[in-house]
């Protein structure tokens, strides 16, 4: 592997042959401003030491980590370490990333944030960022996904966002991305776009990487000092793959542990309804980056499937397709019913409900459990709660019906 | 000297106006494009910007988005660009540029996707979603194929950007007119006339044709008075979406005034 002693070192626009912005014209100057904004807050104390006292005082920074003994003894003897980005204010790792990306919004100048959202996480933390520090928001969120996480809409108006159902090409995330960007490049004026992912075109690939690294440094250090030795795997759910890069990016150096990424396998990896872009998608551009993506032969976008509205996203971000390519991470896929019985799992056995996105990640360490032997441990970033779940899991698991 | 800037001289030199008009590829169907097409560059479109529908089209408003997706719901695929391109060509003389995103072309491959469209008879390509910096393989290739390439400049671009994309540019540089997607607006903004002086110090000789929110013929003939075209989009779609060939050539020949 070339250049293993630096991994954590690697900047945009370009992870290897992914990243980039292919963007229109319009954004260009946007971006340009973002990224000089950004390197100079990088370089600031007062910059960093405003974000941390935020995150001291208001995300609840640093989370902890759990060891959940009765859940990996369904692992094969594995350990499992949770490490749990689910007990943030505002109940997951997105908030990491608003709060810095809000705080640039102010430097900057701009009075507006728009963001996009799938199953709301993003929505809640931008809104919420936007309530405080008195911003205006607009959260552009796919028809289908309003109405599979309609709690989390409630949410987002209460927090004064405004939440606009879109209605074009599959009404999920992808075009959710789409219409956030048509509104800046309309509005770039006063408006920020908050992504609130890993992916889009350079600077956003590696800021959010940076502002959700904190995650891993947490974690690297809590298992030195905790357990005395860091974990032979880290696992966490890939959609763009912001919770996933968040806990990696502190170990991609570290070459004795594994890196695993578990994508939503939707119906299964056998069937075409899944969102397992890294395993099943070819590189190509979309929505500002060259990365892996779902795409027919045409290079028309595929439009993904998941339970998990979070994961139903047909890209990711171009780091992670540079992780797959040069080997040092592996991302396998988890179907639904893998996921929901994890969901449950961890629920019935730790008294912990984990959203549906992280409960890919929890399937895959069982799995991964198994294959690594008691020996072995598995750092799992716990990047959400299940509260905004309840409905999809109520009705999965027949919960409903039962009282009516 | 490429057949679209020959257009612009031709004009230039006759004081008429130079109208762009873009209808996309398959919209409904693969045939009626085709009749869309023609009856448009017969009624005085000067040049053709013919788009390839694609699923993500993040430049475009709701008009353009919405055809798009009929054309893709309607079955449409990229191969057949190039036979439709060849069929227009085959009826009418005016030169035909391509608008694509850019991840279509890489599928296909910049290279073949570049020599299918000059068998073709194509001209070259407008490229809303590549930006100078990361076109090396389209430069390469479009350089060796003599096609042109059209980028795009907008009232944010710093003038040093809006001088590399005079440079590059093959055809006109596509100066946008506000900030924002295409669609119709009733006020043409300012700042177009900003963006084309911005080329016009970068080059004297690069041709300039601005485009987003033309709706009228007023501001087809306002434009030309500072530019060297009107660049005309989601108008005609409306038109053809609402009256057929009949009320897109009506409207055609309003906006060209020809």
């Amino acid at each position: 592997m070339a250049n293993s002693r630096n991994l954590r070192d690697q900047q945009g626009p370009y992870f290897g042959e992914f990243g980039g912005r292919f963007v229109p014209e319009s954004l260009i100057a946007a971006l340009d401003q973002l990224e000089t904004t950004y390197r100079t807050a990088q370089k600031d104390p007062d910059f960093q030491a405003e974000l941390a006292e935020l995150h001291r005082t208001y995300t609840g920074r640093p989370s902890i980590l759990t060891e959940v003994k009765r859940f990996s003894s369904h692992a094969g003897g594995a350990r499992i370490i949770l490490k749990r980005e689910d007990l943030n204010h505002t109940g997951s790792h997105k908030i990491n990333n608003v709060l810095g990306q809000a705080l640039l919004t102010k430097r900057m100048g701009k009075t507006r944030i728009i963001a996009e959202t799938g199953a709301g996480q993003h929505g809640v933390a931008s809104a919420t960022a936007a309530a405080l520090f008195g911003l205006e928001c607009v959260v552009y969120m796919g028809e289908v996904d309003t109405k599979r996480q309609a709690l989390n809409v409630a949410r987002m108006e209460l927090l004064g966002a405004k939440v606009i159902p879109v209605k074009t090409g599959s009404r999920t995330l992808k075009d959710a991305i789409n219409e956030a960007l048509r509104d800046w490049v309309t509005n770039v004026d006063n408006t920020h776009y908050l992504l609130g992912t890993v992916a889009g075109p350079h600077p956003f690939p590696e800021m959010v990487r940076d502002f959700h690294s904190v995650i891993g440094k947490e974690a690297r250090a809590q298992m030195l000092q905790e357990f005395g030795a860091l974990p032979t795997a880290l696992a966490a759910c890939v959609g763009g793959g912001s919770n996933a890069i968040g806990l990696f990016h502190a170990f991609l150096d570290d070459e004795d542990v594994q890196i695993y990424g578990f994508e939503a396998a939707g119906d299964g990896m056998d069937t075409p309804r899944h969102a397992a872009t890294l395993n099943f998608g070819k590189p190509g551009v979309l929505h500002g980056a060259r990365s892996y993506m779902l795409q027919d032969e045409d290079g028309q976008t595929i439009e993904s499937h998941s339970i998990s509205a979070g994961l139903d996203y047909p890209g990711v971000g171009p780091e992670h397709s540079w992780l797959k390519d040069i080997g040092r991470a592996q991302y396998r896929g988890i179907s639904d019913s893998e996921a929901m019985d994890a969901l449950r799992l961890l629920s019935r056995t730790e008294g912990i409900i984990p959203a549906i996105e992280t409960a890919h990640a929890l399937a895959g360490a069982l799995k991964l459990g198994r294959e690594l032997g008691p020996d072995s441990s598995i750092l799992v970033n716990l990047s959400g709660r299940g509260d905004k779940d309840m409905e999809t899991a109520a009705r999965y698991f027949g919960l409903l019906d039962a009282h009516e | 000297m490429s057949k679209v800037t020959e257009i612009f001289e031709r004009n230039r030199k006759s004081g008429e106006s130079t109208l762009i008009g873009y209808f996309p590829a398959g919209f409904p169907t693969f045939e009626e494009s085709l009749e869309a097409c023609v009856a448009m560059c017969e009624a005085g479109v000067d040049i053709l910007e013919l788009g390839v529908p694609y699923s993500d089209p993040v430049m475009d408003g709701p008009v353009i988005q919405e055809a798009t997706e009929v054309a893709l719901s309607n079955g449409f695929r990229l191969v057949r660009i190039f036979e439709l391109v060849s069929a227009i060509s085959k009826r009418v003389a005016t030169p035909i540029l391509v608008m694509t995103y850019w991840n279509p072309v890489l599928q296909y491959g910049v290279r073949k996707f570049a020599e299918d469209l000059k068998k073709s008879g194509g001209v070259g390509l407008i490229t809303p979603d590549l930006i100078v910096d990361e076109a090396s393989t389209w430069l390469e290739v479009s350089d060796e194929l003599d096609l042109d390439r059209v980028f795009l400049a907008t009232p944010s671009s710093a003038q040093n950007r809006v001088d590399r994309t005079a440079e590059v540019s093959k055809g006109f540089v596509y100066a946008v007119s506000t900030m924002g997607i295409t669609g119709a607006r009733e006020d043409l903004d300012r700042k177009a006339r900003e963006v084309v002086s911005k080329v016009r110090t970068a080059s004297g000789s690069q041709n300039v044709a601005v485009g987003i929110g033309i709706s009228t013929a007023d501001q087809v003939h306002e434009v030309n008075s500072y530019a060297d075209g009107a660049i005309v989009g989601s108008v005609f779609v409306r038109a053809y979406a609402s009256g057929g060939i009949t009320e897109l050539k009506r409207v055609t020949k309003e906006l060209s005034g020809k």
